[in-house]
């Protein structure tokens, strides 16, 4: 999955203007900026919390569909699930691995997350009900995270980068999977076609949220978009999904919950209604459906399994310890 | 083969299906990153294995029932695999401990089903073992650390041995079902997987420094579907949708 636009960042620089000149220069010569070479304190710092945040909601995010996982309705959908699931833990582990080439460590992160003091996407701090909120987030949130990421596959830090190239071929076919799931639900009962519409109708705008907030509230677009981090803006992402996305609705029966949803031939997009900018808010903050049972199902894994990691890392001195004194003996 | 080992064929598939449900409970709260991925790697070779066995047990029997409908579709007094699949998971150790045994049981199951004299049986084992070779050496690499890493992960290790000694003597008890397939050689009996096994457990334990129990009075009953009061409760979520939902499309 899973970016969100970057909240929280802004940081300040403290190079002279000819080190920032020289390297906004190899920036605008589209050269990849590698792990051992100079860099602005704040790119450093930007990309250490956008890469971060990318790897919590990537962790965070398999508790809502891992929450399907014992109840999939078929073997077949049982297995692309825990696949599926598991694929986002993948995703979790090379981003982290990217942050960790900018010097932090993924201890350090994952104390942060279970803290509760990283952002991770919040769309993940709402439940899922129903087996069709397994398809909706596979459509939806896939689908917006994949406009999201895209671009990011073209992002000035190499190591970002080329995560991403693989993450976003996973999430493209998470993507088709989690619309067939919805396909499936369509051509079936009454009861299943309301399952679906449900579904639709809870993650259409948390989906949209996803994108974060507008051009005008964002705080630090201009100067991650000056360093190729960012590639597009909030709003034209959104755009970009509305108009992909309603003829998928259009194509499974299904219509999003807004009235204000039209075709705009002149500008030739959709037209589409005000998202609640204030839900968006209050869940950022932590006063979503789920935050606190997220980061609280995160710290009791941490927490549970410290001993477990303690003991390997026992375990490991004690063979090393050995075979110095077998080396030693010879 | 014939129809009347079809139970045989479903108490296996049972097995993996039960135990690779479990362990998907583990997906997303797993002790590390890399354990995350791995159990639910574990667990999706398991229910892949019950899936061709489930598949050929419905083809076999001929009576129009599909992987959905022997996986989602039973009482509970129907499902027949064995109790130490359906215990719930305990801490790290004891789910580590519990996939050693199966995997070790299951590798020498699989490597004796290669030479099965029923083609359809062979093939699924000769995918199976090097599946089970893999899980085997996983988990046996982490009971190997836990027994012998810190105090707390010795002590850990040690309960679950513990907990789970009722639990290993009905990998060997011939199953009532099964008793013409092994005649047949289409599936190797259990009973002289023993001492291969024993001897892998022994092997494992003295690196890991931990002390097999011996002589406890083994648990049985799961392949007559006599369950711990843990399956209803397995079985309420594995079939929460085709409860709910009966006969549709998914």
């Amino acid at each position: 999955m899973y970016s969100q636009g970057l909240i929280g960042s802004g940081e300040q620089t403290t190079e002279t203007p000819e080190i920032l000149a020289a390297f906004q220069a190899r920036i605008d010569a589209d050269e990849k900026i590698e792990p051992n070479d100079p860099m602005p304190a704040a790119y450093r710092k930007t990309l250490i919390r956008q890469i971060g945040q990318h790897a919590h909601s990537e962790i965070v995010g398999m508790l809502p569909e891992g929450n399907w996982i014992t109840r999939a309705p078929t073997l077949r959908r049982k297995v692309a699930l825990l696949a599926k699931v598991q694929d986002e833990g993948g995703h979790g582990l090379y981003l982290y691995s990217a942050a960790e080439t900018l010097g932090v460590s993924r201890k350090q992160m994952t104390e942060e997350l279970v803290s509760g003091r990283a952002k991770y996407s919040s769309i993940f701090n709402y439940p899922t009900q129903t087996w069709a909120d397994i398809g909706a987030i596979g459509w939806l949130v896939d689908g917006a995270a994949i406009m999201n990421q895209v671009p990011l596959c073209r992002c000035s830090y190499g190591p970002y980068a080329r995560a991403m190239i693989r993450v976003c071929k996973e999430e493209s076919f998470h993507q088709r999977q989690g619309y067939e799931i919805m396909l499936k639900l369509a051509e079936g009962s009454l009861a299943q076609k309301e399952m679906a519409q449900d579904a639709l109708n809870r993650w259409w705008w948390p989906s949209l949220m996803m994108f974060g907030p507008p051009d005008g509230a964002s705080e630090h677009s201009d100067q991650s978009t000056r360093w190729k981090i960012k590639r597009f803006t909030n709003d034209e992402l959104r755009q970009k999904f509305v108009d992909a996305t309603v003829p998928q609705a259009q194509r499974l029966g299904l219509s999003p919950p807004d009235p204000a949803l039209a075709w705009n031939e002149a500008e030739g997009r959709y037209d589409y209604g005000e998202i609640d900018w204030d839900e968006f808010w209050a869940v950022v903050k932590g006063h979503g459906p789920l935050n606190k049972a997220r980061v609280a199902a995160r710290k009791k894994a941490w927490e549970d399994g410290a001993w477990v990691r303690e003991a390997a890392l026992a375990h490991a001195k004690k063979r090393a310890a050995r075979q110095s004194v077998a080396i030693a003996a010879e | 083969m014939p129809a009347a080992w079809v139970a045989a064929l479903i108490g296996l598939a049972d097995d993996h299906l039960i135990l690779g449900h479990r362990l998907s409970e583990w997906c997303g709260h797993a002790p590390m990153l890399e354990e995350d991925l791995a159990m639910p790697n574990i667990a999706l070779d398991l229910i892949g294995q019950a899936r061709g066995l489930y598949t050929y047990a419905g083809d076999l029997e001929g009576a129009g029932r599909d992987e959905d409908a022997l996986a989602f579709g039973r009482l509970e007094r129907a499902y027949r695999n064995l109790l130490i699949c359906e215990l719930p998971n305990g801490d790290f150790a004891h789910t580590m401990l519990r996939q050693f045994y199966f995997a070790s049981f299951m590798q020498l199951f699989w490597q004796e089903t290669e030479s099965s004299t029923d083609a359809t049986l062979a093939a699924i084992a000769a995918k199976a073992v090097k599946e089970a070779q893999y899980h085997r050496r996983h988990c046996a690499e982490w009971v190997i650390r836990l027994g012998d890493g810190t105090d707390e992960s010795a002590r850990r290790m040690a309960e679950a041995v513990t907990l789970l000694a009722p639990y290993t003597g009905e990998f060997f008890m011939a199953d009532p079902e099964a008793g013409g397939a092994v005649a047949a050689g289409v599936l190797p009996d259990t009973k002289a997987l023993q001492p291969a096994w024993q001897a892998d457990i022994e092997q494992v334990f003295a690196a890991a420094k931990l002390v097999l129990r011996e002589n406890v009075y083994a648990q049985k009953g799961g392949r007559r579907g006599l369950h711990t009061e843990a399956m209803g409760h397995l079985l309420a979520q594995l079939q929460f949708m085709q409860r709910s939902f009966p006969d549709m499309t998914w």
